[in-house]
């Protein structure tokens, strides 16, 4: 049984169909990557997954360490390591960078029936993860992505996860609005992070981010299901060819 | 469900009964015959044991008072109220009190139980803070029309601060209170200010004489228990030159179906280089979750920075009342005064909140600094409304003023009416305002880290409030802070 098991699922979106059938698995400690044209469904399989509200899955399952997770709350899913690196990270005004990382943390925790961390120990956390994404302690006192360039504002996606060290990372388009440099620290910040004990989703639109967070296999998505599946060469196949080559197959 | 439909499910079973503070104590009490009239304002007048000039004042206010009529300019709706058909005076039967000991215990428990112990307050000397050094709030405790009890009166009398009933204010230092009694607020002023000065039964006095600090916070604690009864306290503070302090006011009631009514008048005055800062966590009950009961809450509160270089600082975290019509004012007389206005208002249930500011700059340089927050859920309406207004003689004003509102769920209201004059040129304001709602994708993002959907909300809206809640004195922020959350339970999906 693999870690991630996504079954014929079928989703709608403001009564249009979105999924239409997407079968997926993820092994343990896998980095999966998704590609796919825009409109293939591909964060809308980000967003199912952490359960956000109005995406209905009219058919299917999705199944986390074998258990049907389409029935949590999205708070119950991240307790249970399900992390999404948000495409577009949201701003939450007044509410110190730091506060949230421990209101986070500290849920999860009590969720899972776990002691709350120490001041002095969180702190330490923090600081020695936010050092290695090169995010200063200025920063962490600033309003949670308020004010945030992009790239601070994905680097902050992945403090997040480095310090909430789910079993289940999505990332859907990290790479997007990112230079070259940025996209770097950002890889590197992921790469840390791979371990036989976490599994990752890294979606993406263009190989690029591929030469930085080298996946164990690669699937292409197009209207809603996965199409293709391969090894990490699958991805500079699609660079060449473009998606075109799905539009039919698909259909 | 989508997410949306959710909320509005929610906040249509918002149990505003959770009032926490809803209890009555039961205690005998002795009231003036129901109703309004000549004999009712003699009845307290004489109860009070006060002198020939104070009942004059409030005869004169009174029959000023049947000249006037309500005020509907405020967006609040509420049916017709019958002022015959109040109690004006309501005594719990034993006072006039030597020491704690002679209070009805009832009565110390009724405090007790609102997280207000008298007696320890005056034992333990106050609650250690953080840093080891021990903070201490003196209080003075207001029970329907009269004030049962006030700690800390020794110690405060050695370093000549008054701290008082007004009641015996104006026996003990009538040259005080016949100096600054309606010097801010006259007795014409408005329809409930002109009530409260022709009924008013108790409040706080308090005087900080020259060069004083007050050594610590002082405040009193409002609470109307007795049925169909006004409270219509009077609350003088003066600062004399270069005097500090810093008083905090806290209110509930008992739940019931009527609605009791609450008129109040403050009064500051700072005269040079003082300062008063004035806190207020108001939490009247604010009716059941269909409207029903609930305190109309028609309040006069004005601060007259009299003096060059003072300065007067309201901070508000109002939660409850069923109608709040409330606008805490600075009069910006003295050179280069200051006066400051911060507030937290939260409406949710069927409340209707009305209330705001008004800068008035006379004197040269002054400053005024106006930051609101308005918090909106269920089905109430919450507005914000300011004057900013500079004579022509207020060379150098400076006014900032923002104001945010905050929607939860889409059946509540948000309005902000700023009105702005300059009557001069060299006058300079500022005026943010911004509406926002708390979005399903904030809310989505908090989530998908972890937190449940009330943490989440209770995180995003201290966010929202933070600005103010750290103008409240420490003691109080907290209790400030947990209060916001219960207000807002089961506002969201």
């Amino acid at each position: 049984m693999s870690f991630l098991e996504v079954k014929n699922l079928h989703v709608e979106v403001e009564d249009k169909k979105i999924l239409n059938g997407l079968t997926l698995s993820v092994e343990k400690g896998q980095v999966a990557a998704i590609m796919g044209p825009n409109g293939s469904g591909k964060s809308t399989l980000a967003y199912v997954l952490a359960g956000k509200d109005n995406y209905k899955v009219t058919e299917g399952e999705v199944l986390l360490n074998g258990k049907n997770i389409l029935d949590m709350a999205p708070d119950e899913r991240a307790a249970k390591g399900v992390f999404l690196a948000f495409q577009y990270p949201v701003e939450v005004p007044g509410v110190a960078t730091m506060t949230f990382l421990r209101t986070a943390l500290n849920a999860q925790r009590k969720t899972r029936g776990e002691a709350e961390f120490s001041t002095p120990e969180f702190m330490k956390l923090v600081r020695d993860t936010a050092a290695h994404l090169g995010i200063s302690q200025e920063m962490l006192r600033r309003a949670v992505n308020v004010g945030f360039s992009g790239g601070e504002k994905k680097r902050n996606e992945i403090l997040q996860m480095a310090v909430l060290q789910p079993t289940l990372a999505v990332l859907d388009e990290t790479d997007s609005g990112l230079d070259i440099d940025a996209l770097k620290i950002v890889a590197e910040g992921v790469n840390r992070l791979r371990s036989p004990e976490r599994s990752m989703v890294v979606i993406t639109h263009y190989q690029r981010l591929l030469n930085f967070i080298v996946p164990d296999v690669v699937h292409v998505m197009a209207k809603g299901k996965v199409v293709k599946s391969g090894g990490k060469d699958l991805a500079l196949e699609l660079e060449a060819k473009g998606y075109a080559q799905f539009a039919d197959e698909a259909a | 469900m989508p997410a949306v439909q959710e909320t509005v499910e929610q906040v249509r079973r918002i149990d505003v009964d959770q009032y926490k503070y809803g209890f009555e104590t039961k205690i005998e009490s002795e009231k003036a015959p129901k109703g309004l009239s000549e004999d009712t304002i003699r009845f307290i007048s004489a109860k009070k044991n006060e002198p020939e000039w104070m009942l004059a004042w409030r005869l004169e206010a009174y029959k000023r008072w049947l000249t006037m009529r309500e005020p509907t300019w405020a967006r609040v709706n509420y049916p017709k109220i019958d002022y015959q058909d109040y109690y004006y005076y309501s005594a719990p039967k034993r006072t006039s009190l030597k020491s704690l000991d002679e209070v009805d215990p009832e009565i110390l428990r009724t405090y007790e139980k609102l997280g207000i112990p008298l007696r320890e307050q005056e034992i333990l000397a106050g609650v250690e803070r953080g840093d080891g050094t021990r903070s201490r709030v003196a209080v003075d405790a207001v029970f329907d029309s009269v004030s049962v009890a006030t700690t800390f009166k020794e110690e405060l009398k050695k370093a000549g601060v008054i701290f008082m009933p007004i009641s015996e204010a104006v026996r003990e230092h009538p040259e005080l209170v016949k100096k600054y009694l309606g010097s801010v607020v006259p007795t014409s002023d408005n329809f409930f200010a002109t009530l409260n000065s022709a009924v008013f039964s108790d409040g706080s006095f308090v005087y900080v004489p020259e060069g004083v600090r007050c050594p610590m916070e002082l405040s009193t604690y409002f609470r109307i228990n007795e049925k169909n009864t006004g409270q219509f306290e009077r609350t003088l503070i003066i600062a004399d030159k270069g005097a500090y302090v810093s008083y905090l006011e806290g209110c509930t009631a008992p739940m019931r179906d009527e609605n009791q009514l609450h008129a109040a008048v403050v009064e500051l005055v700072a005269l040079d280089d003082a300062e008063i800062k004035y806190s207020t966590v108001q939490n009247w009950y604010p009716g059941d979750a269909q409207g029903k009961g609930g305190i109309f809450n028609f309040v006069t509160k004005r601060g007259d920075c009299r003096g060059a270089r003072s300065k007067i600082s309201w901070t508000q975290v109002e939660t409850g009342s069923a109608i709040t019509w409330k606008y805490p004012s600075c009069i910006l007389r003295g050179d280069n005064s200051r006066g400051e206005f911060y507030s937290i208002a939260i409406s949710n249930g069927h409340q209707q909140v009305d209330s705001g500011t008004k800068m008035l700059h006379l004197g040269k340089n002054t400053v005024s600094r106006i930051i609101s927050k308005g918090i909106a859920a269920g089905q109430s309406n919450n507005t914000y409304r300011g004057l900013v207004s500079a004579h022509r003689k207020a060379k150098g004003a400076r006014n900032f003023t923002n104001c945010d509102s905050l929607l939860i769920g889409n059946k509540c209201g948000a309005h902000t009416v700023p009105y702005i004059e300059a009557k001069n040129s060299s006058a300079t304001f500022e005026h943010e305002a911004t509406t926002s709602k708390i979005s399903e994708d904030m809310l989505f993002y908090c989530r998908q880290r972890g937190m449940s959907a009330e943490e989440a909300t209770a995180l995003v809206v201290n966010g929202f409030v933070k600005d103010v809640l750290q103008q409240l004195p420490m003691e109080f922020a907290v209790e400030a802070q947990k209060l916001i959350s219960i207000s807002l339970e089961g506002s969201v999906g």
